[in-house]
């Protein structure tokens, strides 16, 4: 098989989409373990809230695979890959041949240890088959306590919620969303949910799941002594890569499959892309996990390209967030925490806690490197674009930014008219 | 594939893309009541955005890039590019408004909705006879509907 592709996420669309654009004809095979064609993986948080309906899952029309000419093995997960003779071995016992590889088998949820989360009634909540099983159980379910107060435990609290579950998100930092928001924003976000009636607790988590002699679960001990009653506990720790394949077949692995400039992993013919991928970060150079969804396409995108034999260069992952809490959305792209005491960042924020609005740009030297929105989202496009074409800010400009109104003519001249107005030439 | 491209050389900032547009997009096709009713009644709003510092403006809309951040960036599969025709396509009724898009596009190209969790991004006029209204209705050409790959 000339491709063969072991995921089927974002990355692996990704990937295909990047193969077909550079070789049109040579068969693509998808081996994926979960027994759905690619959906929109956040999506699954939408359904259980009842936002959506299962068939608004799928990524792609459902032709795309048959106009793609790409072979479809769902339900199907890959035992192992012999990197010398070339091949991947299937749970099923099956052997395929293939000339370029690509590992996109994601992350997996981190599950910490905690005396009683072996049993009935504790789940993760990052693929669709733990999003359908709460489903099916949502009726009966009174109380939910959601460890971790990051994305996906506030997501998976919100949709809870909105089943009519009672919801005590738990979080052990000072502050939810530590990762990739800042304090105000956070505090924001924080004032939405608890506005609504979720209960945000921080500064605390889980130290023990009790349960009856029989096994079923009781509730919560907390850190600070606190015990909740629950009928669920969602763990949401966050997501480790998923490397153990590659690291077993003796491919390099850091803190996710090692890949250079080109997505390339150590073996021949070998590429990872996505959560399980380590990579070049745009802002800092160093190679990095950025489990985030626009990455995983692009590194696949990029994978696919040259798998198919194009020499492109991975331009690296921009860490971004767009998130919405009841209405509220927020946005984090970039550098947004700079080290502290660091003083060749400068930070500019502006807060409206009463509109409920915050605009935090982060810049170093004289570049934009990050920003948070909260609120107002409606320029977030503009700001990016100084992040990511690293554009320097002249001070004029950086009074229009700081004033939230950048735009596409503070860019620099020849840059404006290749991407606006290419190929016109002037007369004088 | 046709584009639109836009001459900040040319452009004298007088938003008559824009009224084209929300024209060409609303349901009664005519500018008045596009303008004066379905703007309010139901949130109806330009694809275009027109930037404008001391003499200079331009009107900018979505690139149909090669290679879109946008669909990158989409979650819910709405947004994605047509390979025949290479229109970087949105699917509404898919789309549930998480604004990734808005966030990734570095173009500013992709709005919100005023009234709906949807987002209002430029379709080339698809399916209008004589393409895009903007270019038509541009006074001084500032807006170019042309194949330059």
């Amino acid at each position: 098989m000339k491709y063969v592709i072991i995921g089927n996420g974002i990355a692996s669309i990704g990937a295909i989409e990047g193969i077909r654009k550079v070789d049109t004809e040579s068969p693509i095979l998808v081996i994926g373990s979960e027994d759905a064609p690619a959906y929109g993986r956040p999506l699954i948080s939408y359904l259980l809230a009842g936002k959506i309906t299962p068939d608004r899952l799928s990524l792609r029309p459902l032709e795309f695979y048959e106009k793609s000419r790409v072979g479809l093995k769902l339900g199907t997960t890959v035992a192992s890959i012999d990197t010398s003779a070339k091949s991947v071995t299937t749970d099923k016992g099956e052997v395929i041949g293939y000339e370029n590889l690509l590992i996109a088998t994601g992350g997996i949820p981190f599950t910490p240890p905690i005396p009683g989360a072996d049993g009935p009634d504790v789940y993760n909540f990052t693929n669709l088959a733990h999003a359908q099983t709460l489903i099916a159980k949502a009726g009966e379910i009174k109380r939910a306590v959601v460890i971790g107060g990051g994305l996906i435990g506030l997501k998976a609290g919100e949709s809870l919620f909105d089943r009519g579950v009672d919801v005590t998100i738990l979080e052990l930092s000072p502050r939810i969303l530590s990762l990739a928001f800042d304090e105000n924003a956070a505090t924001l976000a924080g004032a939405r949910l608890d506005e609504v009636g979720l209960n945000v607790r921080c500064g605390v988590s889980a130290k023990e799941i009790q349960r009856d002699k029989e096994g079923a679960l009781k509730g919560v001990h907390l850190t600070d002594g606190d015990f909740l009653q629950c009928d669920v506990v969602v763990i949401a720790i966050g997501v480790v890569p998923n490397y153990t394949l590659a690291k077993d077949a003796g491919i390099a692995v850091d803190r996710g499959i090692q890949v250079d400039d080109h997505m390339r992993a150590s073996a021949d013919g070998v590429y990872a892309a996505g959560d399980v991928a380590q990579a070049r970060d745009l802002l800092f150079g160093e190679d990095r996990v950025i489990p985030i969804w626009t990455n995983a396409y692009n590194q696949g995108f990029c994978a696919g390209k040259n798998m198919a034999g194009k020499d492109v260069p991975f331009t690296g992952s921009l860490s971004m967030n767009s998130i919405s809490f009841y209405g509220l959305p927020t946005i984090s792209v970039g550098t947004v925490n700079p080290p502290e005491g660091d003083k060749s960042y400068e930070i500019a924020a502006s807060l409206d806690a009463k509109k409920k609005s915050y605009r935090k740009l982060v810049f170093h030297n004289d570049r934009l490197v990050g920003y948070v929105l909260v609120g107002d989202i409606e320029m977030a496009g503009m700001y990016t674009a100084f992040v990511k074409f690293q554009m320097a800010v002249p001070e004029e400009a950086k009074k229009q930014i700081l004033a939230g109104a950048p735009d596409v003519l503070m860019w620099p001249d020849d840059f404006f008219k290749e991407t606006w107005n290419p190929g016109v030439v002037e007369q004088d | 594939m046709k584009r639109v491209y836009p001459d900040k050389e040319y452009c004298i900032g007088c938003h008559l893309c824009e009224l084209a547009c929300i024209t060409a997009h609303s349901k009664s096709k005519d500018v008045i009541i596009a303008y004066r009713e379905e703007r309010g009644q139901t949130g109806l709003s330009p694809c275009k955005r027109v930037f404008e510092k001391g003499d200079t403006c331009v009107a900018v809309s979505c690139r149909h890039c090669d290679d879109p951040s946008c669909v990158a960036a989409c979650i819910s599969g709405a947004l994605h590019k047509d390979p025949e025709t290479g229109r970087t396509v949105y699917e509404r009724e898919k789309c549930v408004g998480c604004w990734s898009c808005l966030m990734a596009c570095p173009y500013g190209a992709i709005r919100r909705h005023p009234m709906e969790n949807k987002i209002v991004k430029c379709d080339l006029c698809e399916g209008r006879e004589g393409g895009p209204a903007c270019v038509a209705a541009c006074p001084n050409q500032a807006l170019k509907f042309e194949e330059r790959d």
